[in-house]
């Protein structure tokens, strides 16, 4: 598969738990780092209402848009809501930074 | 292999026709090649709107239900403009001919294209759906200038038009459509006088009392109406209508006539093809004539000795000829219709169902009446059960008795509540007893079948998976009661769902029990609670109540884990539609500066605020600031966090009280002030607006609040708990009343302590009111029952001594990035490229 990786820096930068929305080109990525150490990355805009996903609280490979609560996982991109969904990014930490990969 | 396709001829296109069409082809798309043969020049349009053509607020053209693009995407070849004339039953074919453009689609004798060849269309099966033509009662003179009658979009027109040149109208016939016609010319700033043979108006729906009220009302709108009274002749001397003779021998002047007089069925094609034809054309229970290959529908139909007019009945004829026909369920039956509607004519609300009179002595009769406001209730009981309504002027009542009504419910020994409503907020339907398509939860737009389908075939056996399955409930949560009754209904019992009476979802254990855990176990994060009972399983759900409930149980100690807070509570203010913030300075009591103002007003133009709004609570909003600004309007602000994003005390605002109102008994500016200085930032389970009042006046709205304090005459303030006035309206119950400030205090912050450590996730004050009840709250923090008042006291007071305007962390962050900006994130550096 072709595709960029992206070094985005160190994971010390999202804070434990939360996630952080990254701009790559005209493209907003949320990055989530969980507690257990995993980092996933989707499509910042909930595809409801446009509500910033890196801003929601997350947990558990799921993460719960601030505006109206709908609901995404964070590993398939589905959600809660009958027809929605998001894109996922791969994304991996080596060495404390994380590298994301975009483009297909 | 395919079947060859059977030829299915439809005689009509007026909404009974095109909605049996409809219906087929939902069922069975490619079953039948239809033809339809359609006497008015038009696709099909919804009759029921022509009055709205007249009044020219719609516009024809909005009121087609199938344009003629319709028939041609549905593959329905359609004969527009061609009356079906017979049914010759030998050869099988369907005969129709040609009208001239002008000619009157429904009349019987309507003129056809001269020499124009008949059409013929052969079938397999025939549905004769043509519906009714109106009646016009027997009078000299009536047919062309100035006489019209109210039945199709070309009558709408030519009325409309005649109009601009009259000075008066009358309109013979006072039943809806006549009294729809009077209004509708009414608009086109004429006289009108409507005439009715029956000494009441709308015979069919109200009974003489009611008719008479009605009268009253719609004369008040500068209609004239003449009840029991017979035109015999329409008037022209020189070619012009000048007046009507009365069967009396009294005279009205007049220029036009509008005739809506009722309908007769249209049913010449039947007596024409050798059906069985009475009062109209005679259809067995599966819609079908004396000729099996020859079905009915609409106002054409005679069924079991009735004639149907209104919409409701002919949709079910419908939908059963349309399940025979096509085989879907060969058996389905239709068995007749109760009759009810709810009208509006002339703005004057209206609802009848079945009788408008007594049938016999044994039948009860219970009356309303309030004459002066034109409001009337009558309500006929028989056997029990509820043969007949009628509402006029105020129709409140209308729905529930329309479920009952149809589904022949047992009616409540307690007549009055059928009327007013029961008092006890016991509902009177069985949600069960209602029709399949009754709609159960009106925020989703559930209905009663797909909620009873989840029950058997889905085993959802408890509200809450109901919810989850098909969003019944789910909106306001009104209509759980109603989802509960179906439940027992169709499956027995509601399933007993511990998951309903989780603190919250992810942690199976209710709030008494999370609460001992959490202290037997010493959990003082929201991590540790998911690692300990949970587990180890994180769920994103049941971070934020998990955070707030442990910052009420360990005040001081609690391990502030900042990604279990909800964003708001991340950057303490409040995200917006667009993902910008709205701030809210504090502002004590409502009382401001001018310096305040001014610095307020810098760091709007600072900023570029794109809104400063008043809030509700007597404050200042911020509104359209961008994240990475907060830190920035804080400092320059130099006022404290008001708090206005999260679950805790808001703001406190009150009147002008003493100091300068003429009515002011007590000083609500200072009391406001105290309280706001004392609460501010006290966290609970939902936030909790307050106010105080100079006098019961009320104009800080007091009374409404979460907590309020409204002074008495003689040096008392009253305080009021579980007031709201947002989504929900409900006066705050009196908890007591003192002499102090000081005591205000007092059982203010006692109610707000209790309210923390036994209210809900969530749950405001007034249900928290409504499910503790004022008796037992008074017991236990005025009488102090339990013996908690000084203890509850003393942790009030932690909380307030714990207080930290949250706005200080623009000097500090709680940690770094967290009001970085996301479009200040930057991409550091292109790793590698696979490409």
């Amino acid at each position: 598969m072709s595709g960029t990786t992206i070094n985005l820096g160190s994971v010390e930068k999202i804070p434990l738990g939360q996630g952080r929305c990254y701009l790559v080109g005209e493209e907003e990525i949320a990055v989530f780092r969980q507690r257990d150490g995993h980092l996933f990355a989707t499509q910042n805009r909930c595809p409801h209402k446009q509500g910033p996903l890196s801003e929601g609280v997350a947990g558990g490979g799921k993460v719960i848009c601030p505006l109206h609560a709908h609901k995404f996982d964070l590993a398939t991109g589905a959600g809660s809501e009958h027809g929605e969904c998001v894109k996922t990014f791969a994304v991996r930490a080596a060495n404390g930074d994380m590298l994301l990969q975009v483009g297909s | 292999m395919n079947t060859p396709k059977q030829k299915l001829v439809v005689v009509g296109n007026g909404m009974a026709g095109a909605r049996v069409v409809e219906e087929i082809l939902k069922r069975a798309r490619d079953r039948f090649d239809i033809v339809m043969f359609g006497a008015e020049p038009y696709g099909n349009y919804n009759r029921i709107l022509l009055s709205n053509v007249l009044n020219g607020s719609q516009a024809a053209t909005e009121i087609f239900m199938n344009p003629l693009a319709w028939y041609r995407e549905n593959g329905v070849k359609l004969h527009a403009g061609v009356k079906a004339t017979k049914i010759d039953r030998e050869r099988k074919v369907v005969i129709g001919t040609p009208l001239k453009k002008e000619a009157l689609a429904y009349a019987v004798d309507a003129a056809n294209v001269p020499d124009a060849a008949p059409i013929e269309e052969a079938y397999d099966h025939v549905i004769i759906a043509t519906g009714s033509r109106p009646f016009v009662p027997p009078m000299e003179g009536f047919g062309g200038a100035g006489t019209f009658l109210f039945r199709t979009i070309d009558d709408c027109d030519q009325i409309a038009g005649y109009a601009k040149d009259c000075k008066r109208a009358a309109v013979i016939g006072g039943g809806l459509l006549g009294l729809e016609a009077a209004r509708g010319l009414l608009t086109h700033g004429v006289e009108v006088t409507v005439l009715e043979a029956a000494p009441q108006l709308m015979i069919a729906q109200l009974d003489p009392e009611s008719g008479e009220m009605l009268r009253a009302t719609i004369e008040g709108m500068g209609i004239k109406v003449l009840t029991s009274t017979i035109t015999t002749k329409i008037v022209r001397p020189n070619g012009h209508i000048t007046h009507l003779d009365f069967k009396d021998g009294s005279k009205l002047e007049t220029d036009m006539v509008v005739v809506s007089a009722g309908i007769r069925p249209i049913a010449e094609i039947g007596t024409a093809s050798g059906l069985t034809v009475n009062k109209a054309i005679v259809c067995d229970d599966q819609m079908r004539t004396s000729d099996p290959a020859i079905f009915a529908v609409g106002e054409c139909v005679e069924h079991r000795g009735r004639i149907y007019g209104l919409v409701d009945p002919i949709w079910e004829q419908a939908n059963v000829l349309a399940d025979v026909i096509t085989g879907t369920n060969a058996s389905a039956a239709y068995l007749g219709s109760k009759l009810g509607t709810k009208l509006k004519v002339m703005g004057v609300e209206l609802a009848s169902m079945g009788d408008t009179k007594p049938a016999g002595p044994a039948d009860e009769v219970v009356i309303y009446r309030e004459p002066t406001h034109g409001i009337y209730k009558k309500l006929i009981v028989r056997d029990n059960q509820i043969a007949g309504v009628i509402l006029l002027g105020d129709i409140e009542a209308a729905g529930t008795l329309m479920q009952m009504f149809f589904a022949g419910t047992k009616a409540p020994a307690r007549r009055a509540d059928l009327l007013f409503g029961a008092p006890s907020g016991v509902s009177l339907l069985n949600a069960a007893d209602l029709p399949d398509n009754a709609q159960i939860c009106n925020c989703n737009g559930v209905s009663k079948k797909t909620i009873v389908d989840a029950i058997q075939n889905k085993d959802c056996k408890s509200v809450s998976k109901i919810g989850a399955c098909t969003k019944a409930g789910a909106g306001c949560g009104s209509c759980k009661t109603l989802v509960a009754q179906l439940i027992e209904s169709y499956a027995g019992a509601v399933g007993f769902d511990p998951s309903e009476h989780y603190y919250v979802p992810g942690v199976p254990l209710e709030k008494s029990q999370l609460v001992a855990e959490i202290k037997r176990l010493g959990l003082k994060s929201v991590s540790a609670v998911f690692r300990e009972l949970a587990g180890g399983k994180e769920d994103p759900g049941s971070k934020v109540g998990l955070a707030s409930l442990l910052k009420t149980l360990w005040p001081g100690e609690y391990d502030d884990e900042r990604d279990a807070r909800f964003i708001n509570d991340r950057v303490h203010a409040n995200i917006q539609k667009d993902g910008t913030f709205s701030v809210v300075p504090r502002i004590y009591g409502g009382i401001t500066s001018a310096a305040e103002l001014m610095r307020i007003a810098e760091v709007a133009v600072k900023y570029n605020v794109p809104m400063v709004k008043f809030t509700g609570g007597q404050r200042l909003d911020l509104l359209g600031i961008k994240k990475e600004d907060l830190p920035g309007v804080w400092k320059d602000l130099g006022i404290p966090s008001g708090h206005a994003y999260t679950k805790a005390f808001r703001t406190c605002k009150s009147c002008v009280g003493t100091d300068f109102c003429r009515y002011g008994v007590g000083d609500s500016i200072k009391l406001a002030q105290e309280i706001e200085r004392r609460f501010q930032g006290v966290e609970s389970p939902h936030k909790m607006k307050l106010a105080t009042a100079g006098c019961p006046r009320n104009c800080s709205e007091a009374y409404v609040k979460d907590l309020g304090a409204v002074a008495i005459e003689g040096g008392m303030w009253e305080i009021y708990v579980g007031g709201a006035a947002g989504g929900s309206v409900r006066k705050g119950d009196l908890l007591i009343t003192v002499k102090t400030h000081d005591e205000v205090l007092l059982y203010m912050g006692r109610f707000m302590q209790y309210y923390r450590e036994h209210g809900k996730y969530l749950e405001r004050t007034y249900h928290f009111l409504d499910r503790v009840g004022i008796d037992n709250l008074r017991k236990i923090l005025i009488e102090d029952s339990l013996g908690i008042g000084a203890q509850l006291d003393a942790e009030i007071q932690k909380a307030v001594d714990a207080y930290k305007d949250p706005w200080k962390e623009a000097e500090l962050p709680a940690y770094p990035e967290q009001f970085s900006a996301p479009e200040l994130a930057r991409v550091l550096e292109v790793a590698e490229n696979n490409g």
